[in-house]
């Protein structure tokens, strides 16, 4: 593979503690030597990256997505998905298994990463915590990790049943995989399809309450205690309500493993925003109150938060054109994650920019234990993000890489471009001003 | 869509014309909508909303059609938008939707972008409803009233009773009363009225003790328990009965100089006794009949106001 030098630009890698004007070598996939402008020693022959004025940073990581494949290929497929996330500097992303089939086996899990799948960039499978994901029987974990599967979930479905949960935390331990509980307790949310509130009576939809989330983020955390074992690891997928990330915070103080992450859409929008009817603001969890948005502000600049994750979830344009109760659930989120992450959370609640990164890149690799990413020291994997950290751009979902364009985030003001998004040394995206 | 979309004069024109409507020649009021065409889409049953709507704009001059979800492609799975669009092809220039899901006729008319009038979408509303209610309130306690304001219902009081949670009527009345002075009161068992349906918006207070709203109330307006959309919702009837049924005794006691309105269909025995709904308060059957005086006026203002994307 040819060398490559990224040069001119300021190298801000949360992880090493890096952030300072400096020049990358990589070579054969991997960082090969990091210098001071100019200084770089074996940079002869080398193709050369101009990021003067520019950020160079790891390459972000998504661990909360929906690539629709096997099945669906319709929203989306691998390749299509993979492209979208290097479009919003993505370099690796946890891909959930509600596909169809539902990934519970270690077949599909390789067919996600055989290289005819055409990924832009590294894809983590996650595979189903149960048979079918059908809350019941678990899976056999030790043979998906060795298949490649990163962690274990039933995303878009609760494990509900506390005997299922509570075996699924510990057999997932012993293989050192985190469950990632996608926390609704569906008794609670039968019909529904906003947030329970006056918002949903007036429209006259069924609601969502608070409690069907956090009340099982607590069932959760009481079997983590009681299971006593310091390698379990509980991570709540897509947190919306204050009493869930409450019971998280909680659960830190009292030393446990859990972890959780939030999704702009989350931080940024509140219930109002379904309007009239609007399905593209139709996501379960559904947007929650002002209160909540304004919690999850609160524990990401706290740190309660792990980590951003977009739960990008497409969906064709003809499925979201129905009836508000009939649509499906969802939105797309990789292209504007960056954008409404350094507008929102660094310009506007002045999240210093290196916290902002390592929320989308440094701890969600360190979550899912992704070995060699979410840091550009020497000898890891050349996952690079070049962005202008002072563009300010419109999204425009009409020139979205995905094949779907379901996003209430069209027209948003965004800051910071990317340039080049760089997948182990291979350039997935670019985009020079 | 919503009554929200209607000004206090809107809704005054749209009382002033169901009256000039009514009172006209019918040979005259024929060449009002001449020719014009009218689809009727109804994805749910209905006796007098489809009629009167279907009545009105037929005395209007205009040719109408029905279809209903039982007997087109609606059966065979073809969606909202495309049965629109199949509509506006055949010539529609305005349709009247019936449909169970709340938010429909928003989407209809988005993808159309023809002038629909919501005949009662899922749990959200039924516009033309509280219009019919509202007129039969002002012909009791305002006779005469020519135009409405702010203070046109001031110190009057409407009880809204029964099944809330799941009644378009309930929303669209709640939403419009308050706006023309009126206090409403919803009463109902926690099931079917919960707290928050007091924030919908002013003008609203919540009191579980039938007997002590009636006695506050000159508008009585009861509801049917929703069987269809209860979704698994255990009821115990009897109990509803004892504590929420309009018998006439109550009526005596409590609420004497009241009227009683039902937007239909009543389930007597259940929520009214026969004895109220055929009593001398009950303006239930003048209810039906402003119905289509209401809805002359509004599918003529659909399809008269001509860039006004006619809202109703």
């Amino acid at each position: 593979m040819t060398a490559l030098v990224i040069r001119g630009g300021q190298l801000l890698d949360p992880a090493a503690g890096v952030d300072a004007a400096k020049d990358l070598l990589i070579k054969d996939g991997r960082v090969a030597e990091i210098a001071a402008p100019g200084k770089l020693k074996s940079a002869n022959g080398a193709e050369v990256i101009d990021a003067t004025g520019l950020t160079v940073t790891p390459g972000l990581v998504d661990i909360h997505v929906h690539l629709r494949e096997p099945g669906q290929g319709y929203k989306e497929t691998i390749a299509t998905g993979t492209a979208c996330a290097a479009a919003g500097g993505f370099t690796a992303v946890a891909a959930m298994p509600n596909t169809k089939p539902v990934n519970d086996s270690v077949e599909t899990t390789r067919w996600m990463l055989a290289p005819e799948r055409g990924a832009q960039i590294r894809v983590y499978p996650v595979a189903a915590a149960t048979r079918g994901s059908k809350g019941e029987a678990i899976n056999d974990y030790a043979a998906l990790k060795s298949a490649g599967a990163v962690a274990v979930s039933d995303d878009g479905l609760p494990i509900l049943k506390d005997g299922v949960m509570r075996e699924a935390l510990a057999a997932a331990s012993r293989v050192g995989l985190c469950v990632i509980q996608h926390a609704e307790d569906t008794r609670m949310t039968q019909g529904g399809c906003m947030n329970l509130g006056p918002a949903s009576f007036k429209l006259g939809l069924r609601g969502m309450p608070a409690e069907a989330e956090s009340s099982l983020v607590e069932r959760d955390i009481r079997l983590v205690t009681e299971l006593r074992d310091a390698r379990t690891h509980l991570h709540v997928a897509h947190t919306s309500t204050a009493a869930a990330l409450a019971a998280v915070r909680q659960a830190r103080r009292n030393g446990l493993r859990v972890t959780c992450e939030v999704a702009p859409h989350h931080f940024l929008l509140t219930e109002d925003h379904v309007g009239f009817y609007n399905t593209n603001a139709k996501m379960c969890p559904p947007l929650r109150t002002a209160a909540d948005r304004d919690a999850m502000i609160e524990g990401i600049l706290d740190g309660v938060v792990d980590a951003i994750a977009t739960d990008h979830a497409p969906h064709a344009v003809h499925e979201k054109e129905v009836e508000f109760e009939n649509a499906p659930n969802g939105i797309i989120g990789l292209e504007t994650s960056l954008g409404l992450a350094l507008r929102w959370l660094h310009k506007e609640w002045k999240l210093p920019m290196g916290r902002v990164l390592s929320l989308l890149s440094a701890q969600p690799a360190a979550l899912l234990g992704m070995k060699g990413r979410g840091t550009l020291a020497v000898g890891s994997f050349a996952d690079v993000l070049i962005f202008d950290p002072k563009a300010e751009w419109t999204y425009n979902a009409l020139e979205t890489k995905s094949k779907s364009r379901n996003t209430p985030f069209d027209g948003w003001p965004m800051l910071g471009k990317v340039r080049w998004t760089i997948s182990e040394g291979r350039i997935a995206y670019t985009n020079p001003a | 869509m919503s009554v929200l979309d209607l000004s206090i004069e809107d809704i005054g024109h749209i009382l002033k014309r169901a009256t000039e409507l009514e009172n006209q020649d019918p040979l005259e009021r024929d060449h009002i909508l001449a020719k014009r065409r009218i689809a009727l889409l109804f994805y749910e049953s209905s006796t007098r909303t489809r009629t009167s709507f279907e009545l009105a704009a037929k005395s209007l001059g205009a040719d109408t059609t029905l279809v209903s979800s039982l007997s087109s492609s609606i059966e065979k799975g073809e969606s909202l938008k495309d049965t629109g669009l199949t509509l506006r092809a055949l010539g529609a220039e305005a349709i009247i939707l019936r449909h169970n899901s709340s938010g429909a006729a928003w989407l209809l008319e988005s993808e159309t972008r023809l002038p629909v009038l919501n005949a009662g979408d899922g749990m959200h509303e039924h516009p033309t409803q509280a219009l019919l209610d509202l007129r039969t309130m002002l012909a009791h306690l305002r006779p005469g009233t020519e135009t409405v304001n702010e203070q046109t219902l001031a110190g009057v009081t409407v009880m809204i009773v029964g099944d809330i949670l799941h009644s378009r009527v309930a929303r669209s009345n709640m939403l419009l009363l308050p706006r023309l002075g009126a206090k409403v009161i919803l009463c109902g068992p926690k099931e079917l009225l919960p707290e928050l349906a007091a924030k919908a918006g002013p003008g609203i207070e919540i009191e579980r003790d039938f007997k002590a709203a009636l006695s506050r109330s000159q508008v009585v307006m009861m509801l049917r328990i929703q069987a269809e959309r209860l979704a698994g919702l255990q009821l115990d009837l009897d109990e509803y009965k004892q504590n929420y049924q309009l018998t006439g005794p109550r009526l005596a006691a409590y609420a004497p100089q009241a009227i009683v309105l039902h937007p239909g269909p009543i389930i007597r025995g259940l929520e009214i006794t026969a004895g109220v709904a055929d009593g001398f308060q009950s303006a239930i059957l003048e209810q039906v009949k402003n119905g289509v005086a209401i809805r002359m006026a509004v599918v003529e203002r659909a399809l008269t106001a001509a860039q006004k994307e006619g809202r109703a």
